[in-house]
This record gives C-alpha cells, sequence and structure tokens, in this order.
C-alpha cells in the first residue's frame, strides 16, 4: 500500500508551489492592464506625465513577473513529477489547454514583453503600446487556459474513458472549453487579479500620499484603479454566485464543508458567520447519529435563513445536502441532465468504483485471452459503474470528506474581505471626488492595510477551491492517492524544502527590491 | 489518421527540442560569466545582452513541455514520475535563472549582483548538461518499469516507476548521456559567443570572443562527430506494428538515417550549415555566422531527435524490461486530441511571425553601455 505520506508530502508541495505562484500571477495579470490603461493615456494625450507613471509601475510588474515565471515552471512540470499517473490517466485531455497555453498565451507575453521593456526608443509608440495590451491579453489569456484545465479536473467533462488505454480520452474540445465551470472559474479569477492589481495601486499610491509625495501621480493612480477595481470586483461578486452554483451542482461535498453543513434539510439556511464546533467529529457521527446531537456543528453562528437553498438550486426551499447526508445518499437531487435521482450512499459508490476497477482488469485479461465476448461483458460492467471509478480507491467513506474547517474559514475570509474590498472602492472614489484623499491619514492607514488583506483574500479563494474539492485530483474519478507518482517519501521532502527555502529567499529578496523601487519613486 | 498525427506531432515537439537547444546560446552566454569576462562591465553588457532573449528560450522549454505532454503523455508521465532527480535539478536550475536578469541590478536584491551571476552561470553551465543527458535518454532510455493496467490494483496503482534509488540522476553516469550533454552545452557556448560577438559593441570584449570561439567551436564539432559515430553504431529497439512488441536491431538510428534519407539529408545539411557559419566566424567578419550555425543546430538537431522515434523505434527504451519501452504508438494522445492539437498547431507560423518582427526590432541596435544607459532603456 501507498505511504500516506507520500500523498500528503506530495499534495504540500503542490500547495507550496502553488500558492507561491498565485502570490505574483495575480498582480501580473491586474497590473498589466491597469498599466496599458495607463499607457493608453500617455499614447492618447501625449502627456509625459503618464509615460512617466506608465514606467514606474512597470518596474513593479517586471520584477513581480520574473518571479512569477519562475514559481509557474514548477508547477507545470510537478504534474510529470509528482503527479504522474494522473498525467497518464487524464494526460489527453489536460495536457491539451497546457500546451495550447504555451503556443497561444506563453509566447504573446514574453514575446511582447521585450518590446514593453526594451523597446521604448526602438518601436513607434503605437506598436509600443499594443504590446502592453498584447502583454495584459497574453497574461489573460494564458490564465484561460490554466484554469480551463483547472475547472476540468473539478468538472470532468467531454471525453470517454478508454479501457485499452486505461484512460481517459478526449471527445469534444468545445465542451472542455467552455464548461460553465471554466467559464465561472475564468472570470472569477480574472476579476480576482484585477481587484489585487487595483488594490496593491491604491496602496502603494497612498503610501506617498502618507508621505507627502507624488501627488498628482498618486491621485491619478489612484482614480484608474479604484474606478477599474469596483468595476472587476462586481463582476466579481457575480461570478462569485455563478461558482457557488456551480459548486452546488457538481461538488456539493465542497459546498457542504464550506458551509461547516452536516445535516441537512429544505429551505438550508446560508452561514454568514460561524464558529466551528471543533470536536464535531465526522467519523462519529457517520456510526452514531446521537454523535450528531451531542456535538453540534456550530459553536456559534448568524445565518441567513433559505440564503444556502437559494445560493445552490436558485429555490428558497430546495434540500442542499450536508455532508452526512452525502455520506448516506437516500436523497433526492437533479443530476447534471435535469433528470431527478436518488443520491447513493458513499459506501455503494465505493462498492460500484471497485467494479469498475474490476472489470478494467477483467477487461484486459479477456482481451490477452481473445475473449471477445468476456470483453463485452466486462465493458459494459465497467461502463456502467465508470462514474464512480475514484471511489474504488477509497477505503473509508470519511475518506471523501475534505478538511471542513480550513475550507470554512477560508470561504469566510474570502467573502468577508470581497465585502470589504466593495466598501474600500467605494470609499475610494467618494474621497477622491471630494479631493479628501491627499488629507485623510486614516483613509491611507485603511488603503496601505488592504494590500495584505488583498492577497490574503485571494489566496483564500484558491483554499476554498482546491481544499474543498480533496481527496479529488478529478472529480470523482481518481483521488490522490491513485495520482501521485511512484517516488520516494523523502525525495518529495527534500524537495519541499529544497522549493521552500528558494522560494521564500526569493519571495524576500522580491520584497526588498519593491520596497526600494517604491521608496525610490516614479521621480528616480 | 492517427499514425500521421503521431509523426506530426513527434516532428513539432523534435523541432521545439531542437530550437530550444539553438535558443540555449543565452545559456552559452551566461556561462561566460565566470573567468570569460574581465570586468563588471563586461558582465552588465552580456547579461543585458542576453536578457533582451533569456525569456524566450525559458517559454520554449515550458511549451516543449507542455507539447509533449498533450501529445505523448505517457513519455510525460514515465520520464518525468522516473527521472525525478534529474527533472527537478534541471528545474531548478530554470528557477533561479529566471529572477537573475531582474533582480541581479537592482538595490535591495538580498543576495548580491554576484549570486545572480553564480545562478545564471550554474543555469548555462549545468543546466545545459543536464538538458543534453535528458535529451541522451532518448536513446539510452532509463531504468523504469511501466503497466498500464496497475491502475487496477487499488493498494498500488503506480503505473510507472524508476527501478533504483537515483530516480534518474543514475542517467548521468551513462557516458553517451553525459557527451550528449557536453556537446549540448558546446554547442549552446558556440551559439552564445556568435551572439555576443553580433550583437556586443565592444571591440576588446569581441576580440576575445572570437579566439574562444575557435577552441570552443572546434571542440563542439569533434563532439558532435563523435556523437553521431557512437549513435550510428549503438543498438536501437524497434517495435513491431502487428503486435507491439520491441526488439533489438543493431545500428538501429543509423538505418532510420538511410532507410527514411531525408532526416539524413537534414543532418548533412545541419552538419554544412554549422561548418559554414563556423567558417566564416573564424576567417572571415561573420556578420551572420550564428544564424547561419543556428540554422544548422536546429536542423542537425531536428534530424536526429526525429529518428529517435521514427520508423517504428522505441524512443524511451525501459532497460528494466524491453517490452516496457515507450513507441508514439503505445505513448500518444489519442487520435481527437492529436487532432485538436493539429488544428492549434496552425498557429505556429503566426506565432514564429511575431517572433521574428520582435527579434529584428530589438536587435537592429548593438548593446553597448551608451545603450544600456538611455533613460528609455530597461536595464538588467
Amino acid at each position: 500500500m501507498l505511504l500516506a505520506s507520500l500523498v500528503d508530502l506530495s499534495r504540500l508541495q503542490f500547495a507550496l508551489t502553488a500558492m507561491f505562484h498565485w502570490i505574483f500571477v495575480p498582480l501580473t495579470i491586474g497590473l498589466g492592464f491597469i498599466i496599458a490603461i495607463m499607457e493608453t493615456y500617455y499614447v492618447r494625450t501625449g502627456n509625459e506625465f503618464w509615460k512617466r507613471t506608465t514606467k514606474f509601475w512597470m518596474k513593479i510588474f517586471a520584477v513581480n513577473f520574473a518571479i512569477g515565471v519562475a514559481t509557474g515552471i514548477i508547477l507545470e512540470f510537478q504534474f510529470g513529477t509528482n503527479w504522474s499517473n494522473y498525467s497518464w490517466f487524464v494526460g489527453d485531455i489536460f495536457g491539451a489547454p497546457l500546451a495550447i497555453e504555451g503556443i497561444l498565451a506563453f509566447f504573446m507575453e514574453t514575446t511582447f514583453f521585450a518590446i514593453m521593456f526594451f523597446g521604448w526608443n526602438k518601436v513607434s509608440k503605437k506598436a509600443h503600446l499594443l504590446s502592453t495590451w498584447l502583454v495584459a491579453f497574453g497574461t489573460a489569456l494564458s490564465a484561460l487556459w490554466i484554469l480551463v484545465a483547472n475547472a476540468w479536473m473539478q468538472y470532468p467533462i467531454g471525453m470517454e474513458f478508454n479501457p485499452d488505454t486505461a484512460r481517459n480520452e478526449m471527445v469534444d474540445f468545445w465542451a472542455v472549453a467552455t464548461s460553465p465551470v471554466a467559464l465561472n472559474k475564468f472570470i472569477h479569477t480574472i476579476t480576482n487579479a484585477y481587484v489585487l492589481g487595483s488594490v496593491v495601486v491604491i496602496g502603494i499610491s497612498s503610501w506617498y500620499l502618507l508621505q507627502k509625495r507624488e501627488e498628482e501621480f498618486s491621485r491619478r493612480s489612484i482614480k484608474i484603479a479604484a474606478i477599474f477595481g469596483l468595476i472587476s470586483l462586481v463582476v466579481l461578486i457575480w461570478s462569485g454566485d455563478g461558482s457557488g452554483y456551480q459548486v452546488s451542482q457538481k461538488q456539493p461535498m465542497k459546498l457542504a464543508a464550506m458551509e461547516g453543513l452536516y445535516r441537512s434539510s429544505n429551505g438550508t439556511p446560508l452561514v454568514a458567520f460561524g464558529i466551528l464546533n471543533p470536536k464535531k467529529n465526522v467519523s462519529a457521527m457517520v456510526d452514531d447519529s446521537i454523535g450528531y446531537e451531542l456535538e453540534k456543528p456550530y459553536i456559534f453562528n448568524i445565518s441567513i435563513p433559505q440564503g444556502l437553498s437559494l445560493l445552490a438550486n436558485r429555490k428558497f426551499d430546495s434540500f442542499v445536502p450536508g455532508i452526512e447526508d452525502i455520506l448516506k445518499g437516500g436523497y433526492t437531487y437533479t443530476d447534471v441532465n435535469g433528470e431527478q435521482q436518488v443520491a447513493l450512499s458513499v459506501e455503494e459508490k465505493i462498492v460500484r468504483g471497485k467494479s469498475a476497477i474490476a472489470a478494467l482488469a477483467l477487461y484486459n485479461k479477456a482481451k490477452e485471452a481473445g475473449d471477445d465476448e468476456g470483453k463485452e461483458i466486462a465493458r459494459k460492467q465497467l461502463m456502467d459503474n465508470f462514474e464512480h471509478f475514484g471511489y474504488g480507491f477509497i477505503k473509508n467513506p470519511q475518506d471523501i470528506v475534505p478538511n471542513v474547517p480550513l475550507t470554512f474559514y477560508a470561504f469566510r475570509v474570502m467573502v468577508i474581505l470581497g465585502g470589504y474590498f466593495i466598501l474600500l472602492f467605494l470609499l475610494t472614489i467618494f474621497m477622491e471626488r471630494k479631493s479628501l484623499i491627499g488629507k485623510s491619514r486614516w483613509f491611507q492607514y485603511m488603503a496601505i492595510t488592504s494590500v495584505p488583506l488583498v492577497y490574503i483574500c485571494s489566496q483564500a479563494g484558491w483554499i476554498v477551491a482546491e481544499v474543498g474539492r480533496q481527496p479529488w485530483t478529478i472529480q470523482n474519478l481518481l483521488p490522490v492517492q491513485a495520482s501521485v507518482s511512484g517516488v520516494s517519501s523523502s525525495s518529495v521532502l527534500v524537495t519541499i524544502i529544497l522549493f521552500f527555502v528558494l522560494f521564500s529567499v526569493l519571495l524576500i529578496a522580491e520584497l526588498a527590491i519593491l520596497f526600494k523601487v517604491i521608496k525610490k519613486g516614479p521621480g528616480a | 489518421m492517427l499514425y500521421f498525427l503521431q509523426h506530426y506531432w513527434w516532428i513539432l515537439v523534435s523541432l521545439l527540442g531542437a530550437i530550444l537547444v539553438f535558443l540555449m546560446f543565452v545559456q552559452g552566454g551566461q556561462s561566460l560569466l565566470i573567468w570569460s569576462t574581465k570586468n563588471k562591465e563586461e558582465k552588465t553588457l552580456l547579461i543585458n545582452a542576453l536578457g533582451h532573449k533569456w525569456e524566450l528560450t525559458f517559454t520554449t522549454l515550458v511549451t516543449f513541455g507542455g507539447a509533449i505532454f498533450a501529445s505523448f503523455p505517457l513519455y510525460y508521465s514515465t520520464s518525468f514520475g522516473g527521472a525525478y532527480w534529474l527533472w527537478t535539478a534541471i528545474l531548478f536550475l530554470f528557477v533561479i535563472q529566471a529572477v537573475s536578469y531582474e533582480f541581479r541590478g537592482k538595490a535591495g536584491n538580498l543576495l548580491g549582483a554576484k549570486t545572480y551571476e553564480t545562478f545564471l552561470f550554474l543555469n548555462g553551465m549545468v543546466g545545459t548538461i543536464l538538458i543534453g543527458v535528458a535529451v541522451g535518454t532518448f536513446f539510452t532510455g532509463g531504468s523504469f518499469v511501466m503497466d498500464k493496467m496497475s491502475i487496477t490494483d487499488i493498494y498500488k496503482p503506480t503505473i510507472s516507476y524508476w527501478t533504483n534509488g537515483w530516480h534518474g540522476l543514475d542517467a548521468i553516469t551513462n557516458p553517451f548521456n553525459l557527451t550528449m550533454g557536453i556537446v549540448v552545452f558546446l554547442a549552446a557556448r558556440t551559439l552564445g559567443l556568435l551572439y555576443i560577438i553580433m550583437q556586443i559593441d565592444s571591440d576588446a570584449f569581441i576580440t576575445r570572443c572570437k579566439s574562444q570561439v575557435k577552441v570552443t567551436g572546434t571542440a563542439f564539432v569533434i563532439g558532435f562527430v563523435l556523437l553521431l559515430l557512437v549513435l550510428f553504431t549503438m543498438t536501437g529497439y524497434s517495435v513491431s506494428q502487428e503486435n507491439g512488441l520491441i526488439s533489438p536491431v543493431r545500428y538501429k538510428y543509423f538505418f532510420n538515417m538511410t532507410q527514411l534519407i531525408w532526416p539524413l539529408a537534414m543532418l548533412l545539411m545541419g552538419v554544412i550549415l554549422v561548418l559554414w557559419g563556423l567558417g566564416t566566424s573564424f576567417f572571415a567578419k561573420g556578420r551572420y555566422s550564428f544564424y547561419i550555425t543556428g540554422g544548422g543546430v536546429v536542423v542537425a538537431v531536428w534530424s536526429i531527435l526525429i529518428c529517435a522515434a521514427f520508423n517504428d523505434t522505441a524512443f524511451f527504451v525501459s532497460t528494466v524490461n524491453i517490452q516496457n519501452s515507450l513507441t508514439l504508438y503505445n505513448s500518444s494522445s489519442s487520435e481527437f486530441t492529436l487532432k485538436v492539437m493539429a488544428f492549434a498547431s496552425l498557429m505556429i507560423p503566426f506565432v514564429l511571425g511575431y517572433i521574428v518582427y520582435v527579434w529584428r526590432a530589438l536587435t537592429k541596435v548593438k548593446i553597448s553601455t551608451d545603450e544600456i544607459g538611455k533613460a528609455d532603456s530597461h536595464k538588467y
């Protein structure tokens, strides 16, 4: 049996490298767009002020871009180095968006990045502006394809399992590229990056105002960032609602974990704020329903009546399954084809998953023996049970419950901070219009403090998305323990330490450089 | 159709690999940072000249990874998951490169300019050798086992794994792989020198590079010829299209060249271009030596990589059980995916078009201290 530590360490390494990468990427995406707007002002007005402003933000962009590139390469190759089973099992579908990302987006970003930074006196103003927009567009395009790939893991669609090759194969590219989960995820993530970029611009500009420096530069930068940020945030919230709906339809266990919802009923409330009961134990709950009564899920909570039902199913009195409901099954739900189904218990899904896996082995034996009839019987058994294939690797039903506290609190951190940023942007626009922004020290402190908060918000969003879907690398089809490479735990441990130390040092260096650049200011 | 697409994608992946070797002139240039540059000014000139191009090499490497994942996922899975330490070392060396250009010259960079220069040097020296070693495994294989049906073992569903604890580092000890690594390094360094001669405006530095390129270029040609001699006398492994069985064939790669002919013609063309390019540099001004030699390297490497898998050749041989070896037929994506990707590949000429435009825009002015010092210039 595979050592649990190998799976945990591989997950830790991926989480670590992904979280590091996500420190830098949203600023690159967000700032790229803001820089493009600023340079457009420059080209349209010919005002050197805008060129100076553009070039200052480009310095921040360049430092951030470099470390984003450095941390990104690990992620791509890690699918092979640490998740090699996964890479074969779904490489036929998952690899395509990565390759298209490389061909269409990466080259666009890096090629025009060169013009953006080295081409000021080598190409015309308009060609330079076009390059800056192409870099901004390239970063978004790159995000699109990687998010298509990520969304497919959460909602596998457009493929069929091929027993001859023992893997999933793509049959409908557009279903993969335009799945509702992918579109929502893209809009949600890209607008998150725009909001982050805006908050960083507002924060840095406010620091100058606090120092009573660069007033015109700061006010104009703040104005652009606040309007751009607010528009992005409205779309972000709208897509967040869409994401919530998609999660409820495709990943009910994730939604239950996000809500700390163990046992449900019609008209499920939405927890606006709550503290989970740390004594609540999933394994005790499954065997002993009295345990549920003894250990309430929350120590304290404020809930919106029927809110979750509305968010999840667009109906006030609908049923949103809790963790226990999903484990035990028996409730009615509407499947992706719009048909009413009775949910199976996880135990039953495990049985069916094992049946699918056994059928694949039988299929292979029959094929080797030239037994066509045996092949057909095995194929039918496999296909009838394939939707539960991944459950065959699950030992105990409780193993499909993700880390509830982490998912629950990360979700609340994300939502509460999202709400806070609406206030921040509205306040910024109001203060700017009333010309109070340069005078109000409390606002300047608030804007500066918002910079770390926007990073926390952004990371929290990914924690919800990725921790909440555990143990699946591909929803219902492949759990983490069947996805990892056959390397030793000690090797993975060493690479975790290596990358952690390296990335930490580089992060500190990046911050130190950025602080120096900011301190020097746009006048330098 | 599947047969055609498998070969089409191998041609594209091989082309990406060949272009990557050419673009590693950036790494070759970086290898000059220690010992071959006299002072800080020369280092800065070198880094700024290479700094306009490093991302192109990096992106090609990343795209190579993505393309091989999408078109031959079993190779991606088996090689990366098996030769864990070899690939991790390569990645590590490219991570330290990616930050070094931007961080080196900046105030507050924590580690100091020399550390970042050392990072660039290590990437240029060791990174190229290790990539060459990884390329060498296309011919020498690896110590892995692979069985797709292992997925049906719910307790140990690992499809492939390396059978020794070295996890790919053992590939470095193979003389052929190591020779390949050294030849790739010499190619990169030769091209790096030619790029500097073409692009940097500093007489003293260029004079030194001109004398260095004679030694490095000659070593590259000798190393390359030696490598070809070993390659053409090696035993390769052939796969039967009828039953998928794999068997050893003496002089397989030589036969691949002579039976297919066109890769041989490509190889000869590549060698002629390399010799021509080097000759113009050795005995004349060599204004276009970089492009001519670079073109030769692309065509020659492309032909060799094609021969690694064409003509029913196993391109990643299991030295533990040859029947576990990877071929174009058992490792590729499905026909549908390869077709979708083939449509995406139609964009490549457009991508190449704008790369050429940007390349020309940025190389028309030589890099000099004055040029770097211009107010509008982003410096490294």
